[in-house]
């Protein structure tokens, strides 16, 4: 069908302000342009000048929904600039309010803006009449994400316990306890759930793609490890610089990230999963093995399952760290001002965030650069909506828009963080 | 339908985090039940649905930042029986109204390759600097429990309440210790908007104003007292600097300690 051009000005169920542009023509899909026109807001140019103390507050407010991520990649990257080594229940309190994140952006994300799609919903709302109890199970579940992050950040949006060093203040064992009962529930609520989601229709949709995921030599990764991927990196996060960059493309106002002389990389649930399903707890292996995808996932359809699968694995981490509770001393490590430089990565619910910080010897900081994980999905998703699209062109309109428009939900693309790359879809001839 | 007597709810987002359209979907308990009072026409980080206008309440999150925005929110007043502004986006600029302060250009410059394709105005500002606006919510994110008090309220025509008075009220009421007079910490507890429940104290440091300044604040007695405590300008200024830079008595302290 020649001439044909789909066209979505709002991406729904994405976070931020997204449109989809595809043109088809004799020859097929020529072009295809998951567009961002969330207006630029410049914190990298305003974090200049502030105190490094301030880069965890001033950095959540990029992303309302994973503000967890920005405070721990800019904690880590400034302890990295000044010196500071952050362990023992400190370091465990902080894997803890990561599998708080995960959980909720997870379960946000599987059953509020991903599900509905492959059920023929518009939303969650819609879901709800004929799924009431999976829908009130996946509330009560995300909750539970959020509460663990309301505990130990004081709000789920935004939190204010976070510092660079460790916290403000930690928790009692008993402020801990309650939340054990519970997160027993959610590990069986979602290895339930997993064979539930396995059964939904997925198409046959496969890549071959180059992933990027940070490893630790013993733990399934949050805060800390090397960068590797599936097509040999494996360098330290300082060397980020210099095996990825942002292009700025000759066809669009978008600027990607790439993999330096290679192109597109792919981060994410489905990356962390395909180069860590070893690192994962006994549990969540299984839930792999129940959603079919144990030998490893190469269709982004099925990042769902995945998502699933780490929810697991959140649950029983936030489990596990919960037994082994014991309050710390201090609630934070010392920290002295001093000039320097530093990155960190760590794994935001979408995949590495990147930042790094040259702070100056009053701890000022003097520059600071931050690669959120969309920026680094968005080549990706559009050879994705390219290949997806070409031997589908056939199928009516509203039906290919809608799948095309999942093809980029899959991604769970973060488009508020990604502000620092903005595009304008222009249809060309 | 029955479902077409139900007033409409329409969500926008301007410049923003999402965060505090987020809240809405974070009401685990109230989702289900809110989503059964009122029609979601418009809310395109939940739903697909799009339910042509007028819309009986609009949630606005976000500034204005672009030409294009500055076009926009005019169109979804136009479309509103009550617009309602939430957080400190639309209430106050945001943080990217930190650019407000500085030149937008030289920002561009540093963050953008092609800064020639950067279409944006040289200030953020809040939502009320363009249209009329039937209420505002404050936060950096707003309160879950006061968005809630809000809906309910326009469901029942009755008018929010919501309090104006100070973050310090909410420590005396939760009886948590003055971390200002105990420990000598500057806090902005005693110019800032209750909302919050006193949050940062309870965790024992001090209020960083994510609810802009409560009503009739006395910004140039606390900064005396920051002073006192050893705060020097740069310091008093950054404060006042964050999520409210712009809201009127947060920006006239800031500026008049600018050297």
């Amino acid at each position: 069908m020649k001439g044909k051009v789909i066209k979505v000005d709002t991406l729904a169920r994405v976070e931020g302000e997204g449109s989809l542009h595809i043109k088809i023509s004799d020859a097929g899909v020529v072009d295809a342009k998951f567009g961002i026109y969330e207006p630029p807001r410049f914190f990298e140019a305003f974090l200049r000048g502030r105190s490094y103390a301030e880069a965890p507050d001033i950095t959540a407010r990029i992303c309302g929904i994973c503000p967890v991520a920005y405070q721990m990649s800019s904690a880590h990257a400034v302890e990295a600039a000044l010196g500071v080594t952050v362990g023992g229940q400190l370091r465990a309190l902080r894997r803890l309010l990561y599998c708080g994140e995960w959980i909720e952006s997870h379960v946000l994300h599987i059953f509020l803006l991903h599900a509905p799609d492959f059920l023929g919903y518009e939303d969650v709302i819609g879901m709800a009449r004929d799924h009431r109890p999976l829908v009130e199970n996946a509330l009560k579940l995300k909750k539970i994400g959020n509460d663990i992050v309301t505990l130990l950040g004081g709000r789920e949006i935004h939190p204010i316990n976070v510092r660079v060093g460790g916290f403000y203040k930690v928790p009692t064992k008993r402020d801990l306890e309650p939340l054990a009962e519970r997160l027993k529930w959610a590990v069986d609520t979602a290895a339930g759930v997993v064979p539930v989601l396995a059964g939904l229709p997925f198409p046959d949709f496969e890549g071959d793609y180059e992933y990027v995921a940070l490893r630790h030599p013993d733990e399934y990764p949050f805060n800390e490890g090397r960068l590797v991927s599936s097509k040999g990196i494996d360098i330290p996060v300082s060397e980020f610089e210099s095996n990825f960059v942002e292009e700025h493309m000759s066809h669009s106002n978008a600027l990607h990230s790439v993999r330096t002389a290679r192109g597109a990389y792919f981060v994410g649930p489905l990356a962390r999963y395909n180069l860590n399903a070893d690192r994962l707890s006994k549990r969540a292996k299984q839930g792999a093995q129940a959603a079919g995808i144990a030998q490893g996932c190469n269709n982004p359809f099925k990042g769902i399952l995945v998502r699933a699968v780490e929810t697991i694995f959140a649950c029983e981490e936030a489990l596990r760290i919960i037994k082994e509770y014991e309050p710390p001393g201090e609630p934070a490590v010392a920290v002295e001002p001093r000039a320097g430089t530093g990155s960190a990565c760590t794994e935001a619910p979408r995949g590495i965030l990147y930042h790094r910080y040259r702070i100056d010897a009053a701890g000022l900081i003097a520059d600071a650069k931050i690669v959120p994980p969309t920026a680094q999905n968005q080549k990706t998703i559009e050879d994705d909506l390219r290949r997806y699209a070409a031997p589908r062109v056939d199928l009516p309109l509203p039906d290919l828009t809608w799948q095309c428009e999942q093809a980029v939900r899959n991604y769970d693309p973060c488009i508020s963080c990604a502000t620092h790359f903005l595009k304008v879809s222009v249809e060309r001839e | 339908m029955a479902r077409s007597s139900k007033p409409k709810l329409a969500v926008w987002k301007f410049a923003s985090c999402d965060g505090c359209q987020l809240s809405l979907l974070d009401c685990e308990d109230e989702l289900l039940a809110v989503a059964g009072a009122v029609d979601i026409a418009n809310f395109p980080e939940a739903s697909r649905t799009v339910v042509k206008g007028p819309y009986d309440v609009s949630l606005v999150e976000g500034s204005i930042t672009t030409p294009h925005d500055a076009e926009r929110i005019h169109h979804v007043r136009r479309n509103s029986r009550y617009l309602i502004t939430i957080g400190a986006c639309a209430t106050a600029g945001g943080i990217q109204a930190l650019r407000n302060f500085s030149d937008v250009k030289a920002y561009t410059r540093y963050v953008y390759a092609s800064p020639q394709y950067i279409e944006t105005l040289n200030k953020s500002t809040p939502i009320r600097d363009h249209v009329f606006v039937d209420f505002e919510l404050r936060g950096c994110p707003i309160s879950k429990a006061q968005l809630v008090e809000v809906i309910s309220a326009l469901l029942n025509g009755r008018k929010p309440n919501t309090p104006t008075h100070s973050v310090c009220l909410e420590c005396k009421m939760a009886g948590t210790v003055c971390v200002m007079v105990a420990q000598g910490l500057p806090c902005l507890g005693p110019v800032t908007q209750a909302g919050c429940g006193a949050l940062c104290p309870s965790y024992r440091r001090p209020c960083y104003g994510c609810f802009g300044p409560k009503e009739t604040p006395n910004t140039a007695a606390l900064a005396a007292g920051w002073t006192e405590l050893g705060a020097g300008d740069p310091e008093i200024v950054r404060a006042f600097r964050s999520f409210n830079a712009c809201a009127e008595d947060f920006r006239r302290e800031s500026e008049a300690h600018e050297r």
